[in-house]
This record gives C-alpha cells, structure tokens and sequence, in this order.
C-alpha cells in the first residue's frame, strides 16, 4: 500500500477515516480538559453553564482561579526548582558520556553502555523506592556512626532529583551522542593545527557544534522532570511538585481549577516542545 | 604527555557516568534486594531468608494481581501495536513533506503533556456526568447517565493512550527507513498488499516494533496513575500494591521483594523480546 501501487477507493477511505478516527481519539481528552477550564460551575463535567475566566483570575471561594491558589503556584515553583536541578546535572553528565562513548576506545565499553541504557528498562516507580531504600540505609548507617541527622537523604526534594536524574541522564547522554558522532573530527585538528589547545578546540569548536543538542536535551530534561510522576511519588517528602499537588487535588474530587492548570501546562509544553524541535531542525 | 593526558581525560570523564551508575542504579538495586530476602524478627534484627517471596505466592491477592497486571500489559502492549502499525504506515509511506511533519507532531503534542492531565481528560470524558454519558443521553441512546468509568475497559483505553506515542515513533523512524521500491518489487513479482505486507514491510519494521513493545510493556506494567484513577475499587494494579507496602503500611521488605518481582517481570520481558527478534538492546533503545 504505497502511493505508487493503485488501490481500490473503499480502502483508501476506509483508511483515512481510521486515520482521522485515531486523530481525534488522540486530540479528544486533551481538548476536553481545555474546554472545561473555562466552565461557570464548581464541577468539571456538563452541563454547560457559561463562559468564565475565573478558574485562572477568581479571588472569591469556590472560584479561586490558578493565579490565586497559593498551593498551585507553590508547586509550580517547587517543579521548577526540581526541573532547573535534573536538567543541569542531566545535560553536564550527558557532555562527559557523550565524549566518553564517542572519543574513547576501552576495556568494558559495551557493557557500561548497556548499563547506561538500563534506566530505560526500569520501571519509574522500582528507580524510586530503589533509591529510597538505599538513601534510608545510608541515612541509618550514617545516623548510627555519627549521632548526627541526616535528614536530607530522607524523602525529600534532594531524592526527587537523584531519582528523576537517574534516568533522564540516559536520554541526555543519547542525545547529545548523536549530535557528537556526526560531527568532523577534522575541524577540531585543524583548530589544534592552528595552535588551539585541547581544551580550546572542544570549547571554540565542538562545544558550539554540540549547542543545538544541548539545547535540545535540557529542553526535554526539564518536559520530563515536570511531567514525571511515579518515581517522584516514591521520593516525594513534604514538600510536592506541580504533578503529585495535582494527583492530591485530584482524588479529593476535582473543580475546573485543575483544568486551567492542565491548559496552562498543554499550551506550555506544546510550545517548549515544538521550540526545541525548529532548533533541532534548524541547525540541522 | 598525550598518553598521560588521554588517560587523565578518560578518568575524569568515566568519573560521573560511573557515580551515576553506582550510586544510583546498581547499589540502590542491590540494596533493594538485601532488603527483600531480610525477615523482621524483632526491633531493628533482622534475618535473612525469603520469607517475603514466599509470602507473595501463598497469598492469592498478591499473586492474582501481579498476573493481572502483567496480563492486562500485554493486552494493552498487542493492543497499541495494532492500533498504532497503521497509523505509523500511513505517516510513514502515505504522506509527504508538510503534512507527514504535521501529522507526526500531532502525535507528539500529547506526549509532551503530563500523563496526569491526560488521564484527567478521560477521567471527565467517561465518568457517570462526562461527556460520553451526557452524548449519549443528548442523542437519545439511553435514558439515564451510564458510569464508563472505574472498570478494566476505562484502564485499558488510558494505558493504549498514554503509550502510542511509544509506539508510533520507533515505527514510523523504521518504516521512513523502508525504501518504496521494495514495496513496489514485491507487487511487481506478483505478491498481495498481504503478503508484501508479511514478507517485506514487517520484516523491515521488526526493530521499531520490538522497541515500541518493549517501551509500551513497560510502560504499562509500571503505571500507577492509569489504573489508581480510572480503575475502580476492585481493579488493583500491582505497583499499587507496592505503594501500600512501602507508604500506607511501612512494609518495606516485602514491598521490596514485590518491587524485585515487578522488575523481573520486565526484565524477562524485554530479554525474551531481544532474542525473539534477535535484537540487541543497544540497537533497539540506543538510537
């Protein structure tokens, strides 16, 4: 079935309408949630009661839009601190793998390599309680050695980054590798030719190649950490990012607030993600 | 100088993916198996022994729930691969240019957006006063508002649509890969769209659909979020099961044992998947 090999016409739209179908499934629950952030009623469901911007603006109960709930915005805050964290370490560690799996030849290189991809197979909620064993047996041997707290190797916002870094790193460090095995090794001789020193060549010449890839990955590094939800559930202390405030909210019986944020995040992550694909492109 | 310069380069660049790997991936793994074959006897003593493994096979919610999980993952995994192979061809081989760009990033948009909100937009797509119900109604179908909410059907629908995307991506790269002529050389020498199908087009695509599987599979055995909400009171999930173990009941060894099994579980999966297609994991994840 290819433009080239004709095909009977009931097919083709048989075919097209699946498409179609498939399109709307995919756009249907995202839509809906948009919809009902701007319902007049204190439940997200119908009937239709009118137009209303108070989900986002309100300041009188029960209409407390997003932009006065302190909780929400707390959270926000809280994921962005969380997201800022993971992507930094995330796109640093991916730099060092990326040269490392690219540049050097060395005795159990393809086993490490396997090893890196391993985050990949783990299921998210297995990383988290895995670090959360291991942090409180290091907490408790530490805590019994010293008399001292060590408070921060409990639940808490230091085990939601280790852990969402455990396997966003992953996708950093495959990333950027990409980026780095098709570049020309040549341009960094001919800059060493030319009397740069190593470290020069790789920051004048390879670092601003690798930009658009460094770009792209903390980019995603911070979609994911934003979005991420069950490995954060297992490390979360008392402090919580926007997803498990949402999850809390959520089962205690929704009002169309939850829908604003949902919007605000849609239109938010749409946009960085369609932003970092055209810099990918671009530089292409 | 050089050579003592590369090997200090080496060192300094090993130094973090093997802090990562260590402190992070291996020993936490390790640890969460010390913790699992450990059996509390009294106050801070514990034993060694598999009593929490044990545990999990005489007690028939533990064992049913783990085997519901994995059953309905496969389901769901089958399900996205037949649901999604289609779409995948037809962005892949039926449309070009602007359009082919277009369609592929709608089919991103939604994976860019938290699973939470997606599930909030079926949540009120399908519960007793949603969207469905009221359509329904409002059309004259039924004459009450029907609950399409907290049942296997409702978790199913969510897990195939929070993993399509995985699936999708790997196969339309694949497919792209597929050059037309050999399509074309296929009905040239007589095959049918089946056939050609079977012998050339599958073939072809079998990495991309081993990684969609084995991303979906995955993906599905460890969701939380899904089955907690959509499902009802009687739908357990088993990664459920383990967050009552380790945050409601503060069981931590058979929590830990229930989470090595879950890990097993996709492991084998994933190993059994590699060799049925004769695929590597570093060609199949790491592109």
């Amino acid at each position: 079935m290819i433009p080239t090999v004709p095909q009977s016409n009931i097919t083709k739209w048989c075919y097209r309408a699946y498409v179609v179908a498939f399109f709307i499934y995919l756009a249907l629950p995202l839509s809906v949630v948009c919809v009902f952030a701007f319902n007049n009623s204190v439940f997200p469901s119908l009937p239709w009661e009118g137009f209303t911007l108070a989900w986002f603006f309100g300041t009188d109960a029960p209409f407390i839009g997003v932009f006065n709930e302190r909780s929400i915005l707390r959270a926000i805050g809280t994921s962005a601190f969380v997201a800022v964290w993971v992507a930094g370490l995330a796109v640093a560690v991916g730099i060092c793998n990326a040269f490392l799996f690219v540049r050097h030849e060395f005795r159990g290189k393809a086993l490490l390599y396997m090893l890196m991809l391993l985050p990949l197979i783990i299921p998210g909620v297995i990383l988290g309680i895995s670090i959360l064993v291991f942090s409180s047996s290091v907490a408790n041997t530490l805590e019994d050695a010293t008399g001292l707290w060590f408070d921060s190797l409990r639940p808490g916002l230091l085990l939601v980054i280790l852990g969402q870094f455990s396997f966003i790193a992953t996708f950093a460090t495959l990333v950027i590798s990409a980026r780095l095995q098709k570049f020309d090794p040549s341009l960094e001789e001919a800059a060493l030719n030319l009397g740069a020193s190593q470290w020069g060549a790789i920051r004048q010449i390879t670092l601003p190649f690798l930009f658009p890839a460094i770009v792209a990955s903390a980019i995603v590094s911070v979609l994911m950490s934003f979005e991420n939800f069950n490995t954060t559930l297992m490390l979360v202390g008392s402090e919580s990012p926007l997803t498990i405030t949402m999850f809390d909210k959520l089962k205690q019986g929704s009002t169309p607030v939850l829908n604003a944020v949902s919007l605000l995040l849609i239109v938010v992550s749409a946009a960085i993600g369609l932003i970092s694909l055209l810099f990918q492109n671009a530089k292409r | 100088m050089s050579r003592d310069a590369s090997r200090l380069g080496l060192l300094l660049l090993l130094a973090p993916l093997l802090l990562w790997l260590f402190l992070l991936i291996i020993l936490p793994h390790i640890g969460l198996f010390v913790v699992s074959v450990s059996e509390k006897v009294g106050v801070r003593e514990y034993e060694i022994g598999f009593g929490n493994y044990a545990a999990f096979f005489t007690e028939p919610l533990y064992w049913r729930t783990f085997a519901r999980t994995a059953i309905m993952s496969m389901l769901a995994t089958a399900l996205t691969l037949i649901l999604g192979f289609p779409i995948a061809y037809y962005i892949a081989k039926l449309t070009k240019g602007r359009t082919k760009t277009t369609l592929f990033l709608m089919c991103m948009i939604p994976f860019w957006v938290s699973e939470l909100v997606r599930t909030y937009g079926w949540m009120i797509l399908l519960r007793e006063t949603g969207v469905f119900s009221n359509f329904l109604q409002y059309v004259g179908l039924t004459s009450g508002p029907i609950e399409f909410l907290y049942n296997d059907a409702a978790i199913m629908v969510g897990l195939v649509y929070t993993s399509i995307l995985f699936m999708v991506v790997p196969l339309v790269t694949t497919l792209d890969s597929l050059d037309d002529s050999l399509i074309e050389a296929g009905y040239d020498l007589g095959g049918t769209s089946l056939s050609v199908m079977r012998e050339i087009v599958i073939p072809h695509a079998m990495p991309g659909i081993v990684s969609g599987c084995i991303v979906v599979f995955m993906l599905s055995l460890g969701n939380y979020l899904t089955p907690i909400l959509l499902g009802g009171k009687d739908s357990l999930w088993f990664t459920g099961m383990i967050y009552t173990q380790f945050i409601t009941r503060f069981n931590w060894e058979l929590g830990s044992a229930f989470g090595f099994l879950l890990l097993a579980l996709s492991s084998a999966m994933v190993f059994f998947g590699l060799k049925l297609s004769r695929q590597s994991l570093s060609n199949t994840m790491g592109r």
